[in-house]
C-alpha cells in the first residue's frame, strides 16, 4: 500500500518536474524504490535473521542516497556505523537472545492491525504534507558538492565543535552504562554457571526480585 | 532534483519504521525498526541541509553535523538497548514485548502476585 | 445576713454540693457522703430561717438585672411569699431525709457518687422553682428538675425496665414542656415582663389578650410534670428509679412544682372560667382514674405512684376551685406522708426481697422484720386514708370544703361547674384511696403463708428518717390553724358535712377492702406465688433493682400479678384488668403516636434505602462502568499504548493542519 502510494506520489509529481527527469532523478528513484522494499521486508519477514540483513540493504541503499544528494562523508559514516557495526550488534543481540533461526510464526504480535492503521494513516498525512508544501521546490544538485569531507569537517570544527564535545561524553556514558547492564551480578553468575541452559528458571528470577 | 523525492522516502521509511516498532514482537526487531525511524530523520535532514545550502546560502551546515549527531547517537541507543534487552532476556527468560506485561491490570497482575507469594513461600 | 441573702444561699448550696460531689466522687470517695448531706441539711436550716423572717407576712422581692436580654428583660429574681417559704422548708427536710436514707440505701452502690450529686442538684433546682421571681429562671429550674429525674429513674440502667422507663419520662414530659414554654413566652409578651409581681400585675389591670390560650398552654406543661391525665402514664413506670428518687422527685417536690406553679400563677388560670373547668375535670378524672388503677397495681411502688397521680388530682382540684391555700396545704401534709410511704416501701422491699404485693401477702411475719416500717407506714396510710386526726384528712377537709364552697356558689373565680366536679370526684376518691391504703396496709403487713425471709437488720438512718417523717404526717394537719396567716387568709378549717362525708366514706372503703381480703385470705394459701431476689444479704438497692427487673418474668406484668386472692380484684371486678394496666391508655398511646411514628420511619428507612439509594448506586454505576472500560486499556503491552499515542498525535498533527491551512 505503502509502493502504491509512493508510486502515485512519484507519477503525481514527475508533471510538475522537468519534462525529462535527469539521470539522478531516475537513479534516485530507483534506488529509492529499492530502499523502501527492503525496509518493508524487514519489518515483515518472519525470519529474524533475514531481517537483520534486509536492514543491511535498507541502510547501504541509504548510502547510495546521501551519495546522490552529494553528502559524501555522511554516506560513508553510513556504511561505516550503521552497516559495519549496528547491523552487527544487533545480528549478536539476536544470537544472544536466542532468536529462532527460521521461519517463526509469531514475529509479529497482536497489535499488527493496529499498527497497520496507525502507520498507513501517518504514511498518508505526511506524505500529503509534504507533497503539499514542496511540490515546488528543486534541489540544484549542479556545482561544488556540499558535503565533502573537507567542507562537513571545517563546518564541524568549526561551529559544531561543543555539541562534538559533548557527544563524546554521552558516548562515554553510553558505554559505561551498556556495560553496568549487561554485568551479570555476583551470586547470579554462579547460578547461572551451574545452571546455564535455563536462564529463565525460577532460580534466577528469585534472584532478581 | 525534486525535494518531493527525498522526503516522501524519508516519510515512506519512517512510517514502516513505525509499523515496525508498533507491530514486532521480539525486542531486537524493535530496535531495529528504530532505526529505520532514525535514518528516515537523517535522510530528511541531508536532503534539507543540501536543499538550504543552495538556495539559502547557508554555511553552517547544521543538517549534516546534526545527522552525524544523529548516528552517533543511535550508535549509541544501540547498544544500551540491546543491553536492557539482554539484561530483560536474562532475566525473564523472553525478549517478546508483550510478553513484559507487569503493569497490566487485572488477572495478570493476580497471577504474578501469586507467583510472588510462592517464591516467597 | 439579710434574707434575700439566706434565700439565695438556699438553692445555691445543694449546688455547690452537686459540683463538689461530682468533682470529687472519684478521687475522694470518702467526702462524697458529707458533701451529699452537710448542703442539703444546710440549706434546710437556712430555708426554715428564711420562713422565719419572712413568717408569712409582706413577700420578699428583689431582683437584679444581670445583662439586658432584648425586648423583654429577664432578671435574678426572688419572690417569697408564703407559699414560697413553706414549699422550700418542705423540699429542705424531704431532701435531707432523703439524702440521709440513701447513704444506707445505696450504701454498696458503685454509682452512689453520681446519684448523690444529682439528688443535689435536682434539690438546687426545685429550690430554685420554689423561690424564683422570674418565669425564665422558674423554666431552668424546672428544666434541670426534669433532667435530673429522667437520669435519676434510670439509675438501675442496667434493667431494660429503668432504660424505657427514663425515655418515656422524657418524651412524655416534653410533649408537656413545649407547650409550656410556649406558654410562657406567650405570657411575657403578653405582661411586658417575665417578674411574677409584673405579670399578676397586668392580670389584676386586665393587660391579658389570651389569657384561656396561655392558661391552656401552661395547663400543658403542667400536666406532664405533676403527673396529671392525660399525661401521667410516665409516673408508674418512673418507679424502676431507686426508691428514693421516688420519695423526693416523684412523689414529694418535682411532681408538686406543677401545682405550686399554678398556685403561683392562680390569677392568669382564674382570669378564664374555661381553663378552670378544664382543670376540674382534669383533676376530677385524674384523681377517680389513677385511684382505681391504684386498687389494681400488685408492685407496692406502682400503688403508691397511682396514689400520687391521685392526691395531686386533689391539689389541681383545689385550684379549679380557685382555693390555693388549700392546694398548697395538702401539697405539704402530702409530701410528708406520701415521701414517709415511699421510704417505707424501700425498707419492705429489702426485707421481703420483693415488690410484689402477691408475694409479701404470702409472707408471714413480715412486719414483725421491720417494725419501724411497720408503725410509721401506718401512720401514712391513715393520713393517705384521710381519717382524722392525721395530717391528710385536715388538708383534704380543706380541699373538699373549698369546692363545697364553689359548688354553693361562694367563690368568685371558680364556676359552679367545677365545683360540682371536684367536690363528688374528691368524695368518691375519698373512698377509693382508703380501699387502697387498706390493701396495701392487709397485704404487706398481714400476709399469711411461708416465714418472710430473714435479710437481717435494716440499716439505721433509714429507720431514723422513717420516725422523722411520721411527726408531720401524724401532727402537721393541726396547722390548719396557722396556714392562713402565711396563705391567702382563707379559713381551712374542716367543714362539718365534708368531713362527715369523707370520713365515712373512707371508713365505708376501708372496711369493704377488710371484708374482701377476709373472704379471698382463705383463697391465698391454694395459690402459691411470688420470686424474692438473689442477693438477700445486698444493699437495698441491688434489692430492688432486682426485683424490679424479675417483676415481668416472673409474673408476666410489670403492674399485674395473677392473683385471684387479691381484694383489689374481688372489689372492682371486671374493672380489675383494666385498671390493672392504666385503662389502656399506654396502648391507645402506642396506637396514636408510637406506632404511627414506627410507620412513619419505616416508610423513610424504605425510601432511603430504595429509592434514594437507588439513585446514589445509579450514579455510581456509570463511573464504575467507564472505570472497567478504562481498566481494560490497562493490558500492559506498551506496543498498544505507543499505537494509541501515535494514533492521537496523527490525529492531533491532520487537526492542527486543518486548522491552520483553514480548511
Amino acid at each position: 500500500m505503502s509502493l502504491a502510494s509512493a508510486a502515485l506520489t512519484v507519477a503525481a509529481a514527475a508533471p510538475h518536474g522537468f519534462l525529462s527527469p535527469t539521470g539522478v532523478e531516475i537513479t534516485f528513484l530507483l534506488v529509492s524504490v529499492v530502499t523502501l522494499a527492503a525496509a518493508l521486508v524487514t519489518v515483515t519477514t518472519r525470519q529474524l535473521v533475514h531481517a537483520a540483513l534486509w536492514l543491511v540493504a535498507t541502510l547501504g541503499g541509504l548510502a547510495v542516497e546521501y551519495l546522490l544528494l552529494t553528502a559524501e562523508f555522511i554516506a560513508w559514516m553510513q556504511v561505516l556505523i550503521y552497516v559495519g557495526s549496528v547491523v552487527v550488534l544487533l545480528l549478536f543481540g539476536l544470537m544472544l537472545t536466542k532468536a529462532p533461526i527460521g521461519r517463526s510464526p509469531d514475529a509479529d504480535s497482536g497489535n499488527r492491525w493496529a499498527a497497520l492503521t496507525v502507520a498507513v494513516a501517518a504514511a498518508a498525512a505526511l506524505v500529503w504534507v509534504v507533497v503539499d508544501a514542496f511540490r515546488t521546490t528543486w534541489i540544484d544538485l549542479a556545482g561544488a558538492p556540499s558535503g565533502t569531507t573537507k567542507i562537513t569537517g571545517a563546518s564541524l570544527f568549526q561551529y559544531w565543535v561543543l555539541p562534538f564535545e559533548a557527544l563524546s561524553v554521552l558516548l562515554l556514558a553510553a558505554l559505561v552504562g551498556a556495560i553496568v547492564l549487561s554485568r551479570k551480578a555476583k551470586g547470579e553468575a554462579t547460578t547461572t554457571a551451574s545452571t546455564p541452559a535455563v536462564p529463565g528458571t525460577r532460580s534466577e528470577k528469585e534472584g532478581v526480585r | 532534483m525534486h525535494l518531493v523525492y527525498p522526503a516522501v522516502l524519508s516519510a515512506l521509511l519512517f512510517c514502516t519504521g513505525l509499523y515496525g516498532v508498533l507491530a514486532r514482537r521480539n525486542a531486537v526487531l524493535v530496535l531495529m525498526s528504530v532505526e529505520l525511524m532514525l535514518n528516515a530523520v537523517n535522510l530528511n535532514l541531508v536532503a534539507f541541509d543540501v536543499w538550504l545550502s543552495r538556495t539559502a546560502r547557508e554555511t553552517l551546515h547544521s543538517g549534516q553535523a546534526l545527522t552525524l549527531f544523529t548516528i552517533a547517537i543511535a550508535a549509541a541507543e544501540i547498544g544500551i538497548g540491546l543491553a536492557i534487552v539482554l539484561a530483560v532476556y536474562r532475566n525473564r527468560g523472553t525478549s517478546d514485548i508483550d510478553r513484559l506485561r507487569d503493569t497490566a491490570e487485572g488477572h495478570e497482575t493476580d497471577a504474578l502476585a501469586a507467583e510472588k507469594a510462592e517464591a516467597t513461600a | 445576713m439579710t434574707t434575700t441573702t439566706l434565700a439565695v444561699l438556699v438553692p445555691l448550696l445543694p449546688f455547690l454540693g452537686a459540683a463538689a460531689g461530682l468533682l470529687l466522687g472519684r478521687t475522694a470517695p470518702g467526702f462524697v457522703r458529707p458533701l451529699a448531706v452537710l448542703p442539703t441539711l444546710a440549706s434546710l436550716v437556712l430555708a426554715v430561717l428564711v420562713a422565719a423572717r419572712q413568717g408569712g407576712g409582706q413577700a420578699v422581692d428583689s431582683a437584679t438585672e444581670l445583662t439586658p436580654t432584648g425586648s423583654v428583660p429577664i432578671e435574678l429574681a426572688l419572690y417569697i411569699n408564703g407559699f414560697a417559704a413553706l414549699v422550700a422548708v418542705l423540699v429542705g427536710v424531704v431532701a435531707s431525709c432523703v439524702q440521709i436514707y440513701s447513704t444506707g440505701y445505696l450504701r454498696d452502690d458503685p454509682r452512689y457518687p453520681s446519684y448523690a450529686a444529682l439528688v443535689s442538684l435536682f434539690t438546687s433546682a426545685m429550690l430554685l422553682v420554689v423561690y424564683s421571681g422570674d418565669l425564665i429562671v422558674l423554666l431552668v429550674g424546672w428544666e434541670v428538675m426534669g433532667i435530673c429525674s429522667y437520669f435519676l429513674v434510670g439509675h438501675y440502667w442496667e434493667t431494660p425496665e429503668a432504660r424505657a422507663a427514663s425515655i418515656k419520662a422524657f418524651l412524655v414530659t416534653k410533649l408537656g414542656d413545649v407547650p409550656f414554654l410556649i406558654g410562657l413566652f406567650a405570657l411575657g409578651t403578653d405582661a411586658g415582663s417575665f417578674r411574677i409581681t409584673h405579670v399578676l400585675g397586668a392580670v389584676a389591670s386586665g393587660g391579658l389578650h389570651q389569657p384561656t390560650l396561655i392558661a391552656l398552654l401552661l395547663l400543658a406543661g403542667v400536666a406532664g410534670k405533676s403527673a396529671q391525665f392525660p399525661l401521667h402514664t410516665w409516673l408508674p413506670d418512673a418507679m424502676a428509679g431507686p426508691t428514693p428518687v421516688s420519695a423526693l422527685i416523684h412523689a414529694a417536690t418535682m411532681v408538686a412544682a406543677g401545682v405550686y406553679f399554678i398556685a403561683r400563677l392562680l390569677p392568669v388560670f382564674e382570669a378564664s372560667s374555661a381553663t378552670m373547668v378544664v382543670l376540674a375535670v382534669m383533676a376530677g378524672v385524674t384523681m377517680v382514674g389513677s385511684a382505681l388503677a391504684a386498687l389494681a397495681q400488685d408492685d407496692i411502688k406502682r400503688v403508691l405512684a397511682y396514689s400520687t397521680i391521685g392526691q395531686l388530682g386533689y391539689m389541681t382540684g383545689a385550684l379549679a376551685v380557685g382555693e390555693r391555700g388549700a392546694a398548697v396545704f395538702h401539697l405539704l401534709s402530702h409530701g410528708a406522708f406520701k415521701a414517709l410511704l415511699f421510704l417505707g416501701a424501700g425498707v419492705i422491699i429489702h426485707a421481703a426481697g420483693t415488690n410484689s404485693l402477691a408475694a409479701m401477702s404470702r409472707m408471714k411475719d413480715l412486719r414483725a422484720r421491720v417494725p419501724d416500717a411497720y408503725w410509721t407506714m401506718t401512720v401514712a396510710l391513715l393520713a393517705l386514708a384521710a381519717i382524722p386526726p392525721f395530717s391528710g384528712f385536715f388538708s383534704k377537709e380543706s380541699v373538699l370544703g373549698a369546692a363545697e364552697h364553689a359548688a354553693t356558689g361562694h367563690t368568685a373565680h371558680a364556676p359552679g361547674a367545677a365545683g360540682w366536679t371536684v367536690l363528688v370526684t374528691g368524695l368518691l376518691t375519698a373512698l377509693l384511696t382508703a380501699a387502697y391504703a387498706t390493701r396495701l396496709w392487709l397485704l404487706a403487713f398481714r400476709g399469711h403463708g411461708a416465714e418472710a425471709p430473714d435479710h437481717g437488720k435494716q440499716p439505721l438512718v433509714m429507720n431514723a428518717v422513717l420516725w422523722v417523717l411520721a411527726v408531720p404526717s401524724l401532727a402537721f394537719g393541726l396547722a390548719y390553724r396557722v396556714l392562713p396567716g402565711w396563705f391567702d387568709g382563707r379559713d381551712l378549717t374542716p367543714t362539718l358535712t365534708t368531713s362527715v362525708l369523707g370520713t365515712g366514706l373512707a371508713l365505708v372503703g376501708g372496711l369493704m377492702t377488710y371484708g374482701a381480703w377476709r373472704h379471698t385470705t382463705a383463697v391465698a394459701d391454694r395459690f402459691p406465688l411470688g420470686a424474692v431476689a438473689a442477693h438477700p444479704e445486698a444493699d437495698a438497692g441491688l434489692v430492688e433493682a432486682e426485683a424490679i427487673a424479675s417483676h415481668a418474668p416472673a409474673y408476666g406484668d410489670v403492674a399485674y400479678a395473677p392473683d385471684p386472692a387479691d381484694p383489689g380484684r374481688l372489689l372492682l371486678g371486671p374493672l380489675h384488668r383494666h385498671a390493672a394496666v392504666g385503662f389502656h391508655l399506654d396502648a391507645l398511646y402506642d396506637a396514636l403516636f408510637v406506632r404511627p411514628v414506627r410507620a412513619g420511619a419505616s416508610l423513610v428507612q424504605f425510601l432511603d434505602r430504595e429509592v434514594v439509594e437507588t439513585y446514589v448506586r445509579g450514579a455510581g454505576a456509570l463511573p464504575r462502568l467507564l472505570g472497567a472500560a478504562v481498566r481494560r486499556a490497562q493490558t500492559g503491552n506498551v506496543q498498544t499504548y505507543v499505537s494509541a499515542l501515535l494514533a492521537g498525535t496523527v490525529v492531533l498533527a491532520v487537526a492542527v493542519l486543518l486548522v491552520a491551512t483553514g480548511a
